[in-house]
């Protein structure tokens, strides 16, 4: 495996992360994960029974993919914690991607509830991946804190609105010493491209592929906009300039004259 | 033959099937008490089509096609009035946000060439005055109608007793077979009923009953409201949907909210995160049920599959045909399903119509050496 991607000693070959809010049937929802190439899958523990037959949890076993139960519909740490704790006896796993949110209608996250439940889970022994505003400092909290990824946003959940302040970002991986994962707000490919050539580590996309037209169509471009996004952020782009620079030299070229 | 499953779909096949002069037995605990009860009625393939769901759709229209004729046909039978109701629905956005997204369903719905009409905020505020002055714009589909599902129930139920079908209220356990044909049903009494033929129609249940072809169903479960008015009359004439809600008013004043979508197996717990959200949603849109009564919440389990779309016709055992997984459409699907499955029982032959939603279609397909 050539470049891949590790979050607490766990290696993952994709650097694309499923979420599955939104898909349309569970059928399609099987169709775009494997289209993704996806090896971890998020789902709310809130909105799905883990010992239900035929959920969604039995789709994402059929993919292969790692579950990683996240804490959607939580507005305090004290809920969170709850829920994080439910799905550890559930699922079996100490991973969780940890969302506190400040309210219903912009989904954004509560920073001071978020550091408050990381804090507690991290000393309970849980994989913090916390989902988290794109301001750089509190980004560093978190990851002093030990989370072992933090998950920037772009934009509120589920807008589609791509990544509305790359620069934060920017400094939020130039910054980070954990896995960058940038959350929410991925509309199509080229977000997603954007998101690498920021030197994010990962993306989380959901809504973009559960709620396109076709998704699974979808899911392969995202999954190609974050392999051309990462090889980009590796191969060292050329500086932006005001005025043209010729491709070619006038070295070597036949004097008509 | 057996009917395993006492819904409408269950009830509907029994009724037609018993007028066919076939022997029926209808095997469920408590008929006509499942979805089909918890259910709100409302007709409206077009309003909720999904994007890659057109087969579906198809079969949906082709369904409500028959609708007015079916009901004609059953309530003569019962004597029992269905509240079929051809009010049309209206699909509203709050705000630009919602506006975007009816302008993604509206191309949506004309690039599939259904009959649908924009309406500008002040159009859509003339048709239903007790919408909030805010509405930002909506879709008409004249063509998406309601019936009173619980009425559906207690004609299906009369006419299955007119006509001379057996109720057993017990559960089915299994499927009994012999060389890989179907030859009774054992209850859960521990008597086994023998029939050549049995229609697996047990909605969510489906899944449960051993023997019966391994069908892919899971419950999914639905909290609807139900208020009412002092008056009698329904805030709004015909049935309205946001993106989060919709509403569908009867002729007695009741006003139906529905509905939850939850993964949670068969848990029947009525919440108060559904009765607040719900109620949210409902009041955003038409702020004066805030003076309605709450009369009643409904728990039920629709039964969904893989594709979100029926099982139905034969599956891999002989006489056992599959009338399952119809998901959010079991009472728009009715007459489609009760006309397949009655002429596949009585003739033989599977119309064209079902053929996409076999209940084979998720098996593994054989590859050849």
């Amino acid at each position: 495996m050539g470049d891949p991607l590790v979050i607490a000693d766990h290696v993952f070959s994709s650097r694309l992360i499923i979420g599955t809010g939104g898909a349309p049937s569970l059928g399609s929802l099987e169709e775009a994960v494997a289209a993704s190439g996806a090896e971890m899958a998020t789902v709310a523990l809130r909105r799905v029974d883990p010992s239900a037959r035929g959920s969604i949890l039995g789709v994402l076993e059929r993919t292969g993919c790692k579950i990683l139960p996240n804490t959607a519909g939580c507005f305090t740490a004290k809920d969170a914690v709850t829920t994080a704790g439910l799905a550890r006896q559930a699922l079996g796993t100490d991973w969780i991607k940890l969302e506190v949110i400040g309210d219903d209608k912009t989904l954004l996250p509560d920073p001071v509830g978020l550091l408050d439940a990381a804090e507690t889970l991290i000393d309970d022994g849980f994989i913090v991946l916390a989902y988290t505003n794109d301001d750089p400092i509190l980004a560093r909290r978190l990851e002093s804190l030990g989370c072992a990824a933090v998950m920037p946003l772009g934009s509120p959940i589920g807008s589609g609105m791509g990544i509305r302040n790359p620069y934060n970002i920017r400094l939020i991986t130039e910054a980070a010493r954990v896995p960058i994962i940038l959350d929410a707000g991925i509309g199509t490919a080229s977000d997603a491209a954007l998101a690498m050539e920021l030197g994010c580590d990962a993306v989380l996309v959901a809504s973009a592929i559960t709620r396109a037209e076709r998704p699974a169509v979808m899911a392969e471009a995202i999954r190609k906009g974050v392999e051309g996004g990462r090889a980009a952020w590796g191969a060292g782009r050329i500086p932006r300039r005001l005025y043209a620079e010729p491709s070619s030299t006038f070295e070597g070229l036949p004097d008509l004259e | 033959m057996i009917v395993v499953g006492g819904g409408v779909i269950g009830l509907g096949i029994a009724w037609r099937a018993a007028g066919a002069g076939v022997h029926v037995v209808v095997v469920d605990p408590q008929p006509g008490r499942g979805s089909s009860w918890a259910a709100a009625g409302m007709l409206a393939p077009v309003t909720e089509v999904h994007y890659g769901e057109v087969p579906l759709l198809r079969l949906n229209i082709a369904s409500l096609q028959r609708y007015g004729a079916f009901v004609g046909d059953l309530e003569a039978a019962s004597d029992v009035a269905v509240g079929y109701r051809r009010c049309g629905t209206l699909l509203v956005a709050r705000d630009r946000d919602d506006d975007a997204a009816l302008a993604e369903t509206l191309a949506f719905q004309q690039r599939l060439g259904l009959s649908v009409t924009r309406l500008r905020a002040r159009e859509v505020q003339e048709l239903e005055p007790a919408l909030v002055p805010s509405v930002r714009s909506g879709i008409l589909i004249e063509g998406d109608h309601q019936v009173d599902n619980r009425s559906v129930v207690a004609a299906l139920t009369a006419a299955c007793l007119k006509g001379g079908v057996v109720f057993e209220k017990h559960s089915a356990v299994r499927v009994e077979a012999d060389q890989g044909a179907v030859s009774g049903v054992r209850l859960s009494d521990g008597r086994v009923v023998p029939a050549g033929q049995v229609v697996i129609a047990a909605g969510a249940r489906s899944s449960e009953i051993a023997g019966a072809a391994d069908l892919p169903v899971r419950p999914v479960k639905g909290q609807l409201l139900h208020l009412r008015t002092r008056d009698g009359r329904a805030p709004v004439t015909r049935n309205v949907r946001g993106l989060d809600v919709y509403m569908v008013p009867r002729p007695d004043g009741r006003l139906v909210v529905g509905a939850t979508v939850e993964e949670q197996g068969f848990d029947a717990t009525v919440t108060a995160g559904a009765v607040h959200d719900l109620l949210r949603a409902a009041y955003e849109l038409v702020p004066g049920i805030s003076e309605m009564e709450l009369v009643e919440i409904a728990v039920g389990h629709r039964p969904g599959t893989p594709d979100n779309a029926p099982l139905l016709g034969p599956t891999s055992i002989q006489g056992l045909i599959a009338a399952t997984g119809h998901y959010r459409n079991g009472i728009s699907l009715l007459p489609v399903t009760v006309d397949a499955i009655v002429g596949l029982l009585t003739t033989g032959e599977v119309v064209d119509e079902i053929i996409p939603f076999s209940p084979l279609r998720f098996s593994p397909v054989e590859q050849p050496l």
